[in-house]
């Protein structure tokens, strides 16, 4: 073992679960003062079914064997044969690293589903949800699937992450419905302040998302730190300018374009130098801002924009590997290096991945739908979720 | 002069706003209650148990007009305000003795500070 690489592993893979609060604070302060409860609990609830889930079959699933490409088998079922030691950083700080990824990306999708989803019902769904995407997607870029073996990157959860639960937000929200009264009288953020806590985890903990999936304490994660504050900068730099020309730089937008320019970066971070990370961030916000209005003209009741910011996001930043990828960073060539190939698997892997999250998330949540409804009553909507579904209220 | 209170639902509070906003009736104080009708709140029925909301959010409303202005007041708010469900409000109007600006220490004789 090299004790630097397994400090930083291990420091990163606290910092990630850092993030989880982190959605649950960003998410809980743009929803009405009735949900705040109903809102962290989803995140943190997305950290204990993964826990479970992680543990009994999802690791294994998606890192041990390979069954066609899609999937991996159950060889490592409850850890078994995970180790604590060896050559590098050990197995197990491997799979609990992972494990923070897959439960980051199970919070973010609560975005579609803000105060008015059955907490039972959620459980159901986020169990599938793991199981049928997040895990497939694991395995076809990170456990040896199709996807990797075809040449897909996806440094840090680009399409792993954000554009399967971005786009999976949208289907779920489709399945949904808009909430009581959506577009008819204003639905405002109850707590700026608690967002901007929120969004300010996640950006501290991003350096170890994307950080630490260097898997070692090397130039590549340098590199990667470096760019995700740079692209994060720019993002937060455009969305502010771009709001402030509509109106005031609102802060909601300033820490919104921070996260659109931070899922943007995340595949690219170990493959794209510094200038590309400023072009990169720079379009992530204009680009993401772009999405949130075209939803919101739409009518489309995605509540808190994980569509918007980190499926767009995403999506862009996948593609931006195959344009910027810079030889000398992580040994892959893009576009403007000379190699045009790598943005054609890259935008094979990013067209699959959004057909694929689209449209398994939507069966996922007809059939749980169709098992339990997915809505509370309109009553219960009314009065707000944290009483009759958790009997709490968040402020006195 | 009179005071026409207003108690209503949160989401209705901007249309109501801007309607009165519209006629000229722009001063208000508002504050955020909470309470209860004849009703007493909402039960929820949850898997068998039910669940009482005693009391819920409102928004109070508080306009000083003219006698003659009350009609208008109090049918704008009833006009916007309104869902026609169970929780939609009440609208009290009461007698103001005196109204006296702080600034000046003037006895004001109108709602819109003459």
């Amino acid at each position: 073992m090299e004790a630097g690489d397994v400090a930083w592993i291990l420091a990163s893979t606290a910092l990630v679960m850092l993030m989880i609060p982190g959605v649950g604070f960003f998410y809980a302060g743009m929803v009405r003062k009735k949900n705040v409860i109903s809102m962290i609990t989803l995140s943190i609830v997305s950290a204990i079914i993964v826990g479970a889930l992680w543990t009994v079959y999802g690791y294994s699933l998606a890192f041990s064997g390979d069954v066609g490409g899609f999937v991996g088998d159950l060889s490592k079922a409850f850890l078994s044969g995970v180790s604590i030691g060896g050559d590098g950083i050990p197995e197990m700080l491997f799979m609990i690293y992972q494990m923070m990824f897959a439960a980051v990306t199970l919070a973010i999708i609560t975005s579609a589903i803000a105060e008015r989803m059955r907490f039972s019902a959620f459980l159901i769904f986020g169990v599938l949800w793991v199981t049928l995407v997040y895990i497939p997607f694991a395995h076809w870029l990170w456990g040896g699937g199709w996807l990797a073996k075809l040449g897909a990157l996806d440094f840090a959860g680009g399409i792993v992450v954000h554009v399967s639960s971005g786009f999976g937000a949208l289907a779920l929200a489709f399945v949904l419905g808009k909430r009581y009264g959506y577009g008819e009288h204003p639905i405002e953020p109850h707590n700026i302040p608690l967002t901007l806590i929120g969004g300010a985890m996640l950006w501290f903990g991003w350096f170890g998302f994307n950080g630490g999936s260097a898997l070692a304490a090397n130039e590549i994660a340098v590199n990667a730190i470096t760019v995700t504050f740079v692209a994060s900068s720019f993002a937060g730099l455009t969305w502010m300018a771009i709001s402030w020309l509509k109106g005031k730089p609102g802060s909601l937008g300033v820490i919104t374009g921070v996260i659109a320019g931070l899922a943007t970066i995340t595949p690219a971070a170990g493959f794209v130098d510094v200038r590309a990370a400023i072009v990169i961030g720079i379009i992530a916000g204009a680009l993401c801002f772009t999405a949130l209005e075209f939803r919101i003209r739409k009518g489309i009741d995605e509540s808190l924009d994980a569509w918007a910011v980190h499926g767009v996001g995403g999506a862009f930043g996948s593609l931006a590997i195959g344009l910027f990828a810079n030889p000398s960073i992580g040994g892959y060539a893009g576009l403007l290096y000379g190699n045009p190939s790598l943005l054609t698997i890259q935008l094979i892997a990013v067209a699959v991945t959004i057909a694929y999250s689209f449209a398994v998330t939507f069966a996922i949540a007809k059939v749980v739908d169709a098992v339990t409804p997915l809505r509370v009553s309109l009553e219960e909507e009314y009065v707000g979720l944290d009483i009759p579904q958790h009997g709490e209220v968040g402020y006195a | 002069m009179k005071m026409v209170v207003a108690i209503i639902r949160p989401e209705k509070f901007e249309a109501v706003e801007d309607a009165l906003a519209e006629k000229g009736y722009v001063g208000m104080t508002v504050t955020e209650v909470k309470g209860r009708g004849e009703q007493k709140g909402i039960q929820l029925q949850y898997r068998g148990s039910t669940i009482e909301v005693d009391l819920l959010h409102k928004i109070k409303l508080e306009i000083v007009v003219d006698d003659e202005d009350v009609d208008e007041v109090v049918e704008i708010i009833c006009r916007n305000a309104r869902t026609g469900r169970f929780g939609d409000g009440r609208i009290f109007v009461v007698p103001v003795e005196k109204s006296v600006r702080i600034r000046t220490g003037e006895v004001l004789r109108s709602a819109n500070g003459k």
